[in-house]
């Protein structure tokens, strides 16, 4: 970790303090001296976005808990209390549903990054593995989060989920029940997923000042994939990724606001304005479209626990990424194999979100069967494979030789960080 | 964040200015709302008056009914009750303000300004002690009204506080007689 002692407070207070605490030097060290290198491109704003979604979630939550009443004869009520009585409540709650989406978007597009730049490789195998802990909290959050309105998609849906837990032999039946509270999806199931719904996003918080603690030791990857070595290939963090950051969160925002403002409901489902009804389940039921790929995934395997085990096991393999790709290059921009697999395998990420949205018959089952396997393949075969046999393209001898070219040598500009252009795409 | 030190105004300190501005703007635009929502909402709003029969209640019976989740009390006073309550001179009151919703705020405390208009047997005040909150209990105390049993507050047969610690008069909420069985408060 570099750009310490950077910070001299002069005012005899802040002295007193930052002996005391060297809060304000540490600020200064990760977030305005810290150097970034100098090559980011905008998918690098996504760790910003993400950290801005969970603060606007937090407190939008927290919000509309001032309102809600976790029990199952008036959960539904409320929420309806919350749109139409409430002051701005219905602004306040769709943002907290549609910021979920968001949040999921975010971090889609942050994971593909690094998959795509090889943000996993050694020395960050710990970095990753922690966002992979996050991604696994976010999705136990939101899952949770979408039972509390107790519409029809709540109550399925966590009816559905929780029998996930029933596959497994022996114990299942009882995980189930306790889970549960009982022998059915009941109010004891609503009171604990309401609580646990407000604590996971607390403990997404701490993970992800891990996450950053984690990024702050190893550095940032960036588009080459090489590491810094100069200070020439470096910029500070403020101005230059502050600004680009606040950039890509505005667009980011604008993007969010035109889900909230003009079709708050198109990532719902119309079922969950019906309230929870234990003796009848929807005829379409699907789950929010961030689960779609796994939930395609566990209808592709014809076997409870096979289909189980499938759909866990494609998040678990995520957290062995980084040994399962065995190349000596990082960046998915000098491997032109592994790009076009990288493309592949996006496809049939959508394409596998695709098929769970659709009904689980015929060709679509096949289809699903097909992609399912590729997208295990592309983890356990292809990428172990493609670092044996790829023959990657010559990587630059540094970030700033890939910005600026090789001739470098004598006319590049001397004050790095104050006319260099930012970066490069 | 300049990488110049000229002193002049430049197109990049105006943009400095107006981002940021702008950035004000919205970000005062975001906490409005969440602010707003704090306010009483719609259906705490909606139960706002309380329609309350007084045939039932007999001389000299105080019934207590909740307004806006507060206790009202409404005494049907007895000639003697208000016999009492007229002795009393102003100069002997702690708050000599009505404390009247339905009065200007500056009329003096006399029982005429404490009791219902033209009806002076009922007396209609919020059961809420002026001093922390509590709930005073009726008949009781040294000036037959209400004894706050929280910390010693006493209220006399028009409402008007006659031992401290209470600052003020119990408050008299905005009513009018729907008809001569009904009052609606509120």
């Amino acid at each position: 970790m570099s750009g310490h002692a950077t910070f001299e407070p002069k005012h005899p207070a802040l002295k007193w303090f930052e002996s005391r605490l060297p809060l304000v030097g540490l600020i200064h060290s990760s977030f305005i001296a810290y150097p970034t290198p100098r090559n980011l491109n905008y998918w690098w704003t996504f760790g910003g976005i993400l950290s801005l979604m969970l603060v606007c979630q937090i407190l939008s939550g927290v919000v509309l808990v001032m309102h809600y009443t976790p029990h199952v004869t008036l959960a539904f009520d409320s929420v309806e209390h919350i749109m139409r009585d409430v002051s701005y409540g219905w602004l306040i709650r769709y943002i907290h549903a549609n910021g979920a989406s968001m949040f999921f978007i975010a971090v889609y597009i942050h994971m593909f990054r690094g998959l795509y730049y090889g943000s996993y490789k050694a020395p960050r195998e710990v970095l990753w593995i922690l966002g992979c802990i996050i991604y696994l909290l976010m999705m136990a959050t939101a899952f949770m989060g979408y039972v509390l309105p107790w519409g029809q998609m709540s109550f399925w849906g966590a009816t559905v989920i929780t029998n996930l837990f029933s596959a497994f032999p022996v114990v299942g039946p009882t995980i189930v029940e306790w889970l549960w509270g009982g022998f059915s999806v009941d109010n004891p199931t609503l009171n604990r997923f309401f609580s646990l719904h407000y604590l996971l996003p607390f403990m997404i918080a701490g993970v992800v000042v891990l996450h950053v603690w984690a990024l702050h030791v190893v550095g940032q990857n960036n588009p080459t994939g090489v590491e810094p070595k100069t200070e020439k290939d470096t910029v500070p963090f403020t101005p230059y990724a502050t600004i680009k950051d606040g950039f890509g969160m505005v667009c980011f925002l604008i993007f969010f606001a035109w889900f909230l403002f003009y079709i708050p409901n198109y990532l719902g489902h119309a079922d969950n304005y019906i309230p929870a009804n234990p003796l009848v389940t929807p005829a379409h039921i699907v789950p929010e479209w961030y689960y779609l790929p796994f939930y395609a995934m566990l209808r592709a395997v014809p076997d409870k626990l096979g289909g189980v085990l499938t759909m866990f096991g494609a998040i678990i393999v995520l957290f062995f990424v980084p040994w399962l790709d065995t190349s000596k290059v990082r960046s998915g921009v000098y491997r032109p194999l592994f790009k076009q697999f990288f493309w592949i395998w996006i496809v049939v990420c959508i394409g596998l979100g695709w098929l769970g949205s659709k009904p689980a018959e015929g060709g679509y089952v096949i289809a699903g069967r097909i992609l399912t396997v590729w997208y295990f393949a592309h983890f356990l075969i292809i990428l172990p494979l493609l670092g044996l046999f790829e023959k990657p393209k010559a990587v630059p001898a540094s970030i700033t030789e890939a910005v600026l070219g090789k001739k470098t040598k004598g006319g590049a500009p001397a004050s790095v960080g104050a006319h260099a252009p930012q970066t490069k795409g | 964040m300049a990488t110049t030190g000229t002193a002049e105004t430049t197109r990049r300190d105006f943009l400095y200015i107006a981002t940021g501005a702008m950035g004000a703007v919205g970000a005062a635009a975001l906490v409005w709302p969440f602010v707003s929502q704090l306010q009483p909402d719609a259906s705490v709003l909606a139960l706002a008056s309380t329609d309350v029969d007084i045939s039932q209640i007999a001389e000299g019976q105080i019934v207590t009914v909740k307004w806006r989740g507060k206790p009202v009390f409404v005494w049907n006073r007895t000639p003697e009750d208000i016999a009492k309550s007229k002795e009393v001179a102003l100069s002997a009151l702690l708050d000599p303000i009505a404390r009247n919703a339905n009065l200007p705020p500056d009329a003096p405390a006399t029982d005429e300004n404490r009791a219902a208009p033209d009806k002076e047997r009922w007396l209609v005040v919020i059961g809420i002690c002026t001093h922390l909150g509590c709930v005073p209990i009726g008949h009781a105390g040294e000036y037959d009204g209400w004894f706050c049993p929280c910390h010693g507050s006493e209220y006399d047969q028009a409402g008007r506080v006659r031992r401290g610690p209470a600052p003020t008069n119990l408050e008299v909420p905005p009513y009018a007689f729907a008809s001569d069985t009904k009052i609606t408060i509120g």
